[in-house]
């Protein structure tokens, strides 16, 4: 029989603070009764002899000094089925789809433990995101971490959205699945989010948790960290490839700032507080292949820069962590250009060990590679045009600026419905390199350029 | 073992408050029900704050606190080759074996396998005296390791009574004393305890690591300290990885600190199955590895850099050349910063604590050239990740860095997008060995090496000066001869600075290549000169086939033969150019 206590002294933003009548473990989860009989849960940060504090999921409001507190003895954990594919559940892990109760075949601990980084295998193999900009140029491997940044306004959660749809792997039996995590969405935004997912059929393969704007701050701490629990169950315990899409990150750190706050932490860059390293650390980690295991999880966050500011504590020490980034762009954005992927600055820094021969084909690395080295040239040749005018340039430079216009309007845009095969990316690829001249392409080998340019081609078939 | 009990009486994440215990600081204590390891960090009244390396979560206040008396040490000896380790030096496959794919609270498992036999070769006999850190035989424990084993710095000067060859474990007795005290195979030795050496030398020798734009320009002493700063994804651990592969020193420590676990899976990995470039051995029989990736206990993380040097030390002790690659820095200090948040101290400049800057300077001071107790020269060289956050130099532990070490390798964003690998800016980047070094690369390489170097650094500063007037104007409206310096400084970005670590013979570039390469660029420029000032246009030389070639020569297995036809090409070339105008 577990007691009640009824010694809250202080209650302070999303924290309560309580005289220490039991003496309770760290991390431990706690059920706090209001007066009203309603319950709230919470979970113990910091406790000694004389006080307990606890962080409160549900938010402070309507706890007084008559609230009692109960402690379950046991770390957060979740209930954890494979029949949670297909359902929305709200950012707890409870269905909100008015669906019935899920029973749970396994709980697990919401904090999970570490990998050892010994049993880790490292990432490989293609994932197709239908997106050309992500599988051509930026290319994700499973178990790897790639996260998007984005700015506000921009259609960041469009692409989510996308990828969530058409991502797939190739050439196995093993099933895929898509844990879908939001954090501090508005309505609306979970209204379009829950529709798109029943309406395009989606959801058969998706876990979806919504943590609305007006729910709790602090629910949004624990929000990702369910995702991931069940991420790891269906990838490590059933043998799934696991995409996960967490998004907005950025309404995490803040949520995790706030707490820091209430605390009177001594706060790091921007307020923000000086674990929050470590804390993304835990659960970006997550993400990975394991030896002798079959499944994988692979990680997608997506994060708003404030002010498109990629030197942002969050973007940055996000960027440390995770194998490169996509960064969404506000001036393709402004073009009309969906989805707007600017390719420059973003990396995929396990691209190498997803694409090739056996993977995608023998010419992607080059392609991918030559495209890059063109745009680049192409969007100076911008610039220059800007101030001498088109005419100025020569016919070489003039086609180097066709191709970095073309390359947006016909590589980088994309129908929100349009899945491009890896095949399909790269013919386009070609077509577009081939209106370059030929001695231009030094990046591709002449072996590659006689067998996949457009041009050769024809000399063949002629 | 003398084992005092006491009791929790907070926990607050990693740091644990106890009472009834009377440590020293830096005791190790083993916390709870669980015993999980924690390092006494602070003592006031007759409360001890802990640090705590592994997950607190379920710790409860009353729970047992155990005192052993002993600072966090580190086991010394054979086996110690190709060990992965965490932040405090339990062996991750062991732990993997006993534990599964995930690490769990708790384990303990022993540094050195106790099973394993060791053939021990006395090189002193019965009746000679002893000092501390003189060696009393050796075990070879890889094909080109003689794992010196010498009596432990901390012991008293003894006179042996019975030494015998033979098959040891670590931890049995392979020499008698008179006075009585025990000599293993191993020994154990507290981290943050630099080892003893008679004396300091001025580091004086270059220690090549085959990347060219390090060598020529910014070189580092064996014994020396370089820091490599850089934002994300400037290719720090690139580097890294090159540096741990290439160098030429008798044994590599690489410390993850709080990187990625992904990355670190592609060493642990990949090591064991790269060859080593100068014995031809598996690259692991020279390596340590000291895995504490982000999401392990962030006070192990604090502990992995100590560890880390406490066995490059180990090593040095028997006058060997050891390097130690610590990826990242700035992990490390976030570590104290987390910790010393928790314990409420006053903090310094951006929340990380003011000894930031001495435990830094305590850290790069155990690296060194150093005669050693037995009179023989060991070196540590000591290679640094940065990872200021914004990629912005002005954060602290950039700036306390900068203080302490004598080499910069700025990594840099631009150059990054650029795809220009190693993005290592040579505007701002420095090394202070320089000058030192001249000598040994005059005589070991070539007489001209400081002033090939400086001549090519001269042109590159050139280029940023030029390349001011040419956004203004456009490079058509300069003279020739600006132009041609122009081209001269692409062709030593493009042909000489950059280099692919992923290509099997452009990896590695040998000393005598390096000079080869950077020495025909400046023939070519000086002949180019010549043409110029004789009529030739600059279009002219722009496409003739030497310069084409040029581009190539990184690749080339045979470098050296490739370059001198090149040179005779380009001879011939020239003398047509010059009988035209």
């Amino acid at each position: 029989m577990k007691m009640e206590h009824r010694t809250i002294t202080d209650i302070s933003g999303p924290l309560v603070f309580m005289e220490a009548t039991e003496q309770v473990g760290y991390g431990e989860v706690v059920l706090i009764r209001l007066s009203d009989g309603s319950i709230k849960h919470g979970q113990v940060l910091d406790c000694s002899k004389e006080m307990i504090l606890i962080q409160v999921f549900e938010g402070t409001s309507g706890i007084d000094h008559e609230a009692t507190v109960k402690f379950l003895g046991e770390s957060f954990r979740v209930n954890l089925s494979r029949d949670m594919i297909g359902r929305i559940l709200n950012g707890a892990g409870n269905p909100i789809d008015g669906g019935p109760a899920i029973p749970p075949d396994m709980k697990k601990d919401v904090i999970g433990s570490p990998i050892n980084p010994y049993a880790r295998s490292r990432p490989k193999q293609f994932i197709e995101t239908g997106i050309s900009t992500i599988d051509g140029m930026n290319t994700l491997v499973r178990g790897q971490k790639l996260p998007i940044f984005s700015g506000n306004g921009l259609p960041h959660n469009r692409v989510a959205l996308q990828l969530a749809r058409h991502a797939k792997v190739y050439g196995e039996v093993q099933e895929f699945a898509v844990v879908f995590a939001a954090m501090g969405i508005t309505n609306e935004e979970a209204h379009s989010f829950i529709n798109d997912f029943e309406m395009t059929g989606a959801l058969n393969r998706a876990v979806v948790f919504l943590n609305l704007a007006n729910d709790p701050a602090i629910e949004r701490l624990i929000t990702p960290k369910i995702a991931l629990t069940t991420a790891e169950y269906l990838a490590f315990d059933l043998d799934m490839h696991v995409l996960v899409i967490l998004t907005d990150m950025t309404n995490y750190c803040d949520a995790l700032r706030q707490i820091g706050a209430a605390r009177e932490e001594v706060p790091g860059r921007r307020g923000y507080p000086g674990y929050m390293y470590t804390d993304l650390a835990m659960m970006y980690e997550r993400a990975g292949r394991i030896r002798g295991k079959k499944g994988s999880i692979t990680l997608i966050p997506i994060l708003s820069m404030p002010d498109d500011d990629i030197t942002h504590p969050i973007p940055d020490l996000t960027a440390y962590i995770t194998e490169g980034q996509i960064i969404i762009s506000r001036g393709l954005h402004r073009k009309g250009i969906y989805p707007p992927i600017d390719i420059s600055p973003s990396l995929s820094r396990l691209m190498n060990a997803g694409i090739g021969a056996d993977m995608t084909r023998e010419d992607h690395g080059q392609v991918s590679s030559q495209c890059y080295a063109a745009y680049a040239e192409g969007k100076e040749l911008a610039n220059l045009v800007a101030i001498v005018g088109r005419s100025a340039l020569s016919d070489r430079d003039l086609a180097v600026l066709n191709f970095a216009e073309e390359f947006e309007d016909r590589m980088v845009r994309q129908g929100e419905n349009e899945a491009r095969t890896i095949t399909d990316t790269l013919d386009l690829a070609w077509e577009l390199l081939a209106k370059l001249p030929v001695e231009m392409l030094t990046k591709i080998d002449p072996q590659t350029i006689a067998k996949y340019h457009p041009n050769s081609k024809n000399e063949v078939k002629g | 073992m003398m084992a005092a009990k006491g009791e929790v009486i907070r926990v607050s994440g990693p740091v644990v408050t106890a009472g009834g215990i009377s440590p020293r600081m830096y005791d190790v204590v083993f916390i709870g029900m669980e015993r999980l390891m924690g390092e006494v960090i602070r003592i006031s009244g007759n409360k001890s704050v802990i640090q705590v390396y592994e997950d607190t979560t379920g710790l409860r206040v009353g729970e047992p606190v155990e005192d052993t008396g002993m600072p966090l040490s580190v086991e010394l000896g054979p086996g110690l080759i190709s060990g992965i380790y965490d932040g405090i030096q339990r062996p991750l496959p062991a732990l993997k074996d006993m534990q599964g794919s995930n690490l769990h609270k708790g384990a303990f498992t022993e540094a050195l396998d106790r099973k394993k036999k060791w053939k021990f070769v006395p090189c002193i006999g019965k009746g000679a005296r002893i000092s501390p850190g003189q060696r009393i035989g050796s075990v070879a424990e890889t094909k080109y390791l003689e794992h010196a084993i010498c009596m432990p710095p901390n012991m008293r000067p003894a006179t042996v009574t019975d030494i015998a060859e033979g098959e040891f474990s670590v931890d049995e007795g392979i020499c008698k004393l008179d006075n009585g005290e025990p000599l293993k195979l191993m020994h154990i030795w507290p981290i943050r305890q630099p080892r003893p050496y008679i004396e300091k030398l001025m580091p004086n020798i270059p220690f090549i690591t085959g990347q060219r734009v390090l060598d020529m320009f910014f070189p580092i002493a064996k014994g020396g300290t370089a820091a490599i700063p850089g934002g994300f994804g400037t290719g720090k651990t690139v580097i890294q990885h090159q540096l741990a592969k290439c160098s030429d020193s008798d044994i590599v420590v690489y410390v993850g600190c709080g990187e990625r676990g992904n990355e670190m899976a592609e060493v642990l990995t990949a090591f064991p199955k790269l060859e080593d470039m100068h014995t031809g051995e598996p690259l692991s029989q020279r390596t340590i590895l000291i895995a504490n990736t982000s999401n392990m206990p962030v006070a192990a993380r604090e502990a992995s850099i100590y560890t880390g040097i406490t066995i490059a030390e180990y090593f040095r002790d028997m006058g060997l050349g050891v390097s130690l690659m610590a990826d990242s820095t700035s992990r490390w200090a976030e570590a104290m910063r987390e910790i010393s948040s928790r314990m409420e101290e006053m903090p310094g400049e951006e929340g990380y604590p003011a000894y930031l800057s001495s435990e830094l300077s305590e850290f790069y001071e155990r690296a060194g050239r150093v005669r050693t107790l037995e009179d023989r020269e060991g070196t540590i060289t000591v290679m640094g990740a940065v990872s200021p956050q914004g990629g912005d130099f002005s954060e602290p532990v950039t700036q306390s860095t900068l203080r302490i070490i004598k080499v910069f390798w700025a990594l840099d964003t631009k150059l990054r997008e650029k795809r220009h690998y190693p993005a290592v800016n040579w505007l701002n980047s420095y090394s202070l060995y320089s000058d030192v070094l001249a000598d040994w690369f005059e005589k070991n390489v070539a007489k001209d090496w400081p002033h090939l170097s400086s001549w090519a650094m001269n042109i590159l500063h050139r280029e940023e000066e030029l390349q001011q007037i040419v956004q203004l104007v456009g490079s058509d409206s300069l003279p020739d001869s600006e132009r041609l310096i122009l081209d001269t400084a692409r062709m030593i970005r493009e042909f000489f600075l950059q280099q692919d670590s992923f290509h099997k013979v452009d990896s590695y570039c040998p000393i005598k290549n390096q000079y080869t390469l950077l020495r025909c660029i400046r023939d070519f420029h000086d002949r180019s000169v010549g043409a110029i000032n004789a009529g030739v246009t600059f279009n002219q030389i722009r496409n003739i086939n030497a310069r084409k070639d040029l581009s190539k020569a990184k690749y080339m297995d045979d470098m050296d033969g490739f370059l001198k036809g090149v040179m005779v090409d380009l001879r011939k070339e020239c003398g047509l150019w010059e009988e035209e105008a």
